[in-house]
């Protein structure tokens, strides 16, 4: 019997120093890393395109370090939320659907015919990814294009499309299910 | 209409699936738990078929619970194998529900509760054994003399009759089956040195009991050496590897050896530690479970060579006299920070793998 | 440390060689195919051409659809340093230049050069190079680049790049190990057209100048190795070398490693071990562009697998649709459950998405398994950490592990474990009892990787871009601030020099100028801000024309600092302050008139 309790305490003992070792390893070695609120940024999609309800997604980071939901970023979708609620210790939530929906990336495409050059998209734009003048046609720099949406409204000719950004063999996921069907239709394997 | 299908390479397998390797490995005891026959009689057979029986109705129940494919994962043999290898742990004419039990907890416990095969941090046989060895010390310690100077024989018969009632068909109980010729009740081997030692005889004193020849104790040694061949065979075909059991061994061996010479009155040599209890078997057949084992190169060795370690310390200072159970669930503890520590140099790498980018 | 020159030289004349980590000897299957001698088809009547069949960019298109072309015309020709140009595999006309499906695994349509045989298979005019020793190195890799030839051994790295080497070299490796089970189109090459290679080799040592020549030929093709040395025995620093038949002896890191126990350090390149290795066909290639004056338009390809009646070693033209190549090896259906075609080994190969998958420089075979030949994998089980993947491991890495993050997404860990140093060579998997396809996994985190990469490269520049956008609107805005400040300061300042008598009037005055004031203020909010628009807008269109944008703006402001002064000056002299909003509207009026 005494044995037994022996044998229990010893464990328990072990328990508590090895528990406080690793709490002390975790303070002693903790790694001083970047304010809150830049490492929130880091973890958002930065598509600047205020679906959240804030000016860009700096601001929503500091929303969110000053207690704001993290569920509010349609084009960051589930994998922002996964890493967010991972940074800030909070359960994971499905993305609030007041504020959009997860949709496949898209890139912002002027038709220039029919640009009428007013410069209204110039200025909604938030990270300056369209080129024109007044009364000249616009064109979109795509590879600052962050898909975010926000010029399609002001255009008063509606010359803007969104149009899916494709997949081409370099950026193929390996996701046999994503491939085109051949002329024959395909069974797919892992 | 026809459907093109897809796949990703490697599209040619070796075709060695889990279910073949524990296969193997099950065959591999097959020339012990012989021997173990012709020696010490049929006990250990029912005792594996129980353990088989309860293992796989244990896992389909699980299974069917957790809405998995049964017959699939019972397909993979691995409940057979931990069954099979604790069935050869216990003495051969333990009661029945000890092994019921001990399965079950191997496998529903240690193994399910865990998430299954490939997600078991402890060996499920071992951690059954152990469970078994503290629970009832009794019934786990009964061990039988071979026949050879054994007062009673028994038969298949006796030897069901005795795992479900307690006693033989012409009702010997299992105390006076463990009657040797010379009137006293027979132990293992190893228990008998380490009984001699506590009264404070030498280890050749210990020795000159009956049950011994020579070095070994009888019948032990050919069960010994018949696990041996197993054990090699599964090496030979590459079902595991030689970093393990030699490690274990070597360790054990050059331990034993040292003590030896420090005091050849007190510690035994270290034949007597290899062929006597279940160093052999440990060494080939449980340390060697991969999913509880090291997985690196490195790892492998310095695993099993802890294991041989513990063994000869438990052996000779512990309160058991055997010591294998101990000595791997220990060392299963210790299995991430090993793999941590001896991930091997990556190909064009200077360090270790997680050390340099 | 790695051996030197000298103890390899040595090692390699006993024939005493090193070997590589793991690896595993799955069933050869070589017999099936390498019976007989290659064989040439017929003239297809569509070939598809994809303008990019390496690792690179593409190269400028040359032809439009309805052009005529001649066999071996360039269709694309190389701009870029890594562009490689393709070439008309026959004459005829091009029907049509679109996208369609491409030779990998994914099938994503890729641009291509569909073209409509004529039949006469006629030539363009071939300009060989008389005696290329006699030609200088950069017209020889120039001409290198213009046959279009890349590495036709399995990635597919342009030829030219690898050729215009600086370095000190000292093993040149002919890779003719080609260790994946089945494939036989270099075992075949080495033995009806060893001369032809050697010619090749000749032309690469002309140009590099190494201390040695190595060609490593496995232990599998006895008649491979006997005429390659008989080629190449008349040359001395030439060595043909018999390498022990394990897989993946053939990659390049590995054979490397086996010849001369070195290592590529990672993300090294060979060269930095002294070492640079062409495949056997590549040599080939290069033989017939500078001797012939041929560009790359066919190469071997073995059709093989129990699928085909006839298994056998083809030229196959690039833009050959498999279609064909299935119908000339006689392509037995029953043999099939379901149709399941690999480009490539059975290793390292892929499943095609379309009977219209054109051949390209790599393919070196087609293979068509029977269902019991290569079984469809199983569903995988959980990993048991038997470790059998890391013993076969040729990269010494831990795949259990690369997998166990691969899988759960913990690519950070995964890249810690050095995922981006697996060669994909399929071992693991190969041996898994679980029958994990582990490569698989290890793709899709390596396409992961990549493309959050990219991803998070792009968001920062957009972060960038954003922060920019808002401290240039925060400036304008302080700017404007900063005027409406001094207009004020300066009222004020009119306001204590004036006497207390007409205190009264000037009150009256600024009920009045403030009315005034918030009716005009919107208006001038607007007009200020479509003027800066405008200069934004220009500012974005060209330099020059932003920097113009910016001298006029300096004017602008200059302008209104102008009349900010003036209105203190006349409000100083008594004038009623009520001018100062009118004053200020015009001279913004008058910024936007200027743009
Ligand atoms: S919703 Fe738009 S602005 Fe808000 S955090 Fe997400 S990407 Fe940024
Ligand atoms: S071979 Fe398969 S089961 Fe074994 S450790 Fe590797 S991944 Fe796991
Ligand atoms: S595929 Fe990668 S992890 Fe697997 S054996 Fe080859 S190199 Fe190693």
């Amino acid at each position: 019997m005494t044995l037994t309790v022996f044998a229990l305490a010893a464990i328990a003992l072990l328990a508590l120093i090895f528990g406080a070792l690793l709490g002390f390893a975790a303070i002693r070695f903790k790694v001083e890393g970047d304010p809150l609120v830049d490492q929130i940024d880091a973890i958002l999609p930065q598509t600047q395109c205020g679906q959240c309800g804030y000016p860009g997604c700096k601001p929503y980071a500091e929303a969110i370090a000053n207690g704001d939901d993290i569920n509010k970023c349609p084009p960051g979708g589930e994998t922002t939320i996964r890493e967010l609620s991972a940074l800030m210790g909070v359960e994971a939530k499905p993305l609030d659907a007041a504020h959009g929906v997860e949709d496949v990336k898209k890139v912002a495409f002027i038709r220039e015919d029919e640009c009428i050059g007013c410069t209204k998209c110039i200025q909604a734009c938030p990270v300056d990814a369209i080129l024109g003048a007044a009364k000249q046609m616009h064109t979109i720099l795509i590879d600052e294009c962050t898909g975010c949406d926000l010029c399609v409204d002001p255009c008063p000719v509606d010359c803007i499309d969104m149009v899916p950004v494709e997949v081409d063999s370099s950026h193929w996921e390996w996701k046999f299910n994503k491939v085109p069907v051949g002329d024959i239709p395909i069974r797919q394997m892992s | 209409m026809t459907m093109l299908s897809l796949s990703s390479s490697p599209h040619h397998h070796n075709r060695r699936d889990i279910g073949q390797v524990m296969r193997l490995v099950c065959y591999a005891t097959i020339p012990g738990i012989l021997a173990n026959v012709w020696f010490f009689g049929f006990g250990i057979l029912i005792q594996v078929v129980l353990a088989i029986i309860t293992a796989l109705v244990t896992e389909g129940v699980i299974m069917e619970l957790r809405k998995k494919k049964t017959e699939r994962v019972l397909k993979d043999y691995s409940a057979v194998l931990a069954a099979l290898l604790l069935a050869i742990s216990i003495p051969p004419l333990a009661p029945w529900w000890v092994i019921v039990i001990g399965t079950f907890f191997s496998i529903a416990v240690v193994k399910q509760l865990y998430g299954g095969l490939g997600y078991n941090m402890f060996n499920p046989a071992m951690a059954g054994y152990v469970m078994l060895l503290i629970s009832f010390p009794v019934q786990m310690t009964s061990w039988l003399p071979p026949f050879s100077i054994a007062e009673q024989s028994h038969s298949l018969w006796d030897a069901i009759h005795t795992v479900f009632t307690g006693f033989t068909s012409t009702g010997f109980s299992v105390e006076q089956l463990k009657v040797g010729i010379d009137g006293t009740t027979m132990a293992t081997p190893l228990d008998e040195v380490k009984t001699a030692l506590l009264q404070g005889y030498t280890v050749t004193e210990a020795k000159s009991h009956i049950m011994f020849d020579g070095n070994y104790g009888k019948g032990w040694l050919w069960v010994a050496i018949a696990y041996l061949l197993g054990g090699l065979f599964l090496i030979k075909t590459k079902v595991i590897n030689w970093h393990i059991p030699g490690s274990m061994l070597a360790s054990a061996a050059l331990l034993s050896l040292f003590l030896f010479l420090l005091d050849g009155d007190q510690y035994a040599s270290p034949l007597f530690h290899l062929f006597n209890g279940s160093l052999i078997v440990g060494a080939f057949f449980i340390a060697t479970d991969p999913v509880s084992a090291s997985t690196t190169s490195k790892g492998r060795i310095i695993f099993g060579a802890a294991i041989g370690l513990w063994v000869i310390i438990i052996r000779n200072w512990g309160g058991y006299p055997d010591a294998i159970a101990f000595a791997v669930l220990i060392m299963n503890m210790a299995v991430p920070l090993i793999d941590y520590y001896t991930q091997p140099r990556t190909y064009g790498h200077k360090n270790k793998a997680s050390k340099d980018s | 440390m790695f051996a030197n020159y000298d103890k390899i030289i040595e090692r390699i004349s006993l024939n005493q060689l090193w070997d590589f980590p793991g690896g595993v000897h799955p069933p050869q299957q070589k017999t099936l195919s390498n019976q007989s001698s290659i064989e040439y088809l017929q003239v297809e009547k569509t070939y598809y051409v994809p303008v990019k069949q390496h690792i690179g960019i593409e190269g400028k298109l040359l032809v439009c659809e309805g052009d005529k072309v001649l066999k071996g015309q360039a269709l694309t020709t190389s701009e870029a340093p890594f562009s490689v140009p393709v070439h008309a595999p026959t004459s005829g006309a091009v029907t049509k230049i679109t996208n369609h499906v491409s030779a990998h695994p994914s099938g994503i349509p890729e641009l291509s050069v569909i073209i409509d045989a004529d039949g006469q298979d006629t030539w363009i005019e071939l300009d060989p190079v008389p005696d290329y020793a006699k030609t200088s190195k950069s017209e020889l890799i120039e001409r290198i680049c213009d046959a279009g030839i890349s590495g036709m051994g399995g990635a597919g790295f342009p030829t030219h790049i690898k050729t215009n080497n600086s370095k000190p070299l000292e093993f040149l490796i002919i890779n003719g190990i080609e260790c994946e089970p089945y494939i036989s189109s270099d075992d075949r090459l080495m033995r009806e057209h060893a001369w032809q290679i050697r010619q090749g080799i000749d032309i690469l040592v002309h140009i590099l100048q190494p201390k040695q020549v190595i060609v490593a030929v496995e232990d599998n093709k006895p008649e491979a190795l006997e005429t390659m040395s008989i080629a190449c025995q008349q040359k001395i620093n030439y060595q043909v070398v018999s390498v022990p038949t394990k897989y993946p002896a053939g990659g390049e890191k590995q054979l490397i490693q086996v010849l001369t126990s070195r290592e590529v350090p990672a993300n090294g390149l060979p060269i930095d071990v002294g070492c640079i290795m062409y495949n056997v066909a590549t040599c080939y290639a290069i033989a017939d562009a500078i001797v012939e004056g041929k560009p790359l338009i066919e190469r071997v390809v073995t059709l093989t697998g129990e699928g085909f009646k006839s298994p056998k070693n083809v030229w196959a033209r690039l833009g050959t649709p498999i279609q064909s190549l299935l119908t000339y090896g006689d392509y037995d259906q029953s043999q099939q459950s379901s149709p399941r075609f690999i480009m490539g080994g059975p290793m390292m190969g892929f499943t095609v998405t379309s009977m219209l998958t054109p051949i390209v420089k790599i393919s070196n075979c087609i293979l068509v398994p029977a269902d019991n030949e290569l079984p469809h994998p199983e569903d995988e089980r959980a990993c048991i950490r038997c470790s059998a993947c890391s013993d076969v491991c040729p990269a010494s890495l831990l795949p259990q592990q690369l997998f166990w993050y691969s899988k759960a997404k913990e690519l950070e860990k995964a890249e810690e474990y050095n995922l981006f140093d697996c060669i994909e060579c399929g071992a693991c998997a190969y041996v898994c009892p679980s029958e994990i396809p582990l490569v698989h996994y290890y793709r899709q985190a390596k396409a992961d990787i990549r493309n959050q990469k990219e991803e998070k490269e792009k968001s920062d520049k957009a972060k960038i871009r954003f922060e920019a956008r808002k401290a240039r609107l925060l400036k304008e805005k302080e700017q404007r601030e900063e005027k409406h400040r001094l207009a004020a300061e300066a009222r004020k300042a009119s306001l204590s020099t004036d006497g207390g008598g007409t205190k009264d009037k000037i009150a009256a005055a600024l009920a009045r100028a403030k009315a005034k004031k918030e009716a005009l203020a919107k208006q001038e909010a607007l007009a200020e801000k479509e003027a800066l628009a405008k200069q934004e807008a220009l500012a974005k269109q060209a330099p020059h024309i932003a920097d113009l944008a910016e001298s006029e703006k300096t004017k602008a402001v200059s302008v209104s600092e102008v009349s900010t002064e003036v209105v203190a000056s006349q409000t100083a002299q008594g004038a009623s302050p009520a001018k100062d909003s009118p004053e200020d509207d015009a001279a913004a009026n008058e910024e936007t008139k200027e743009l």
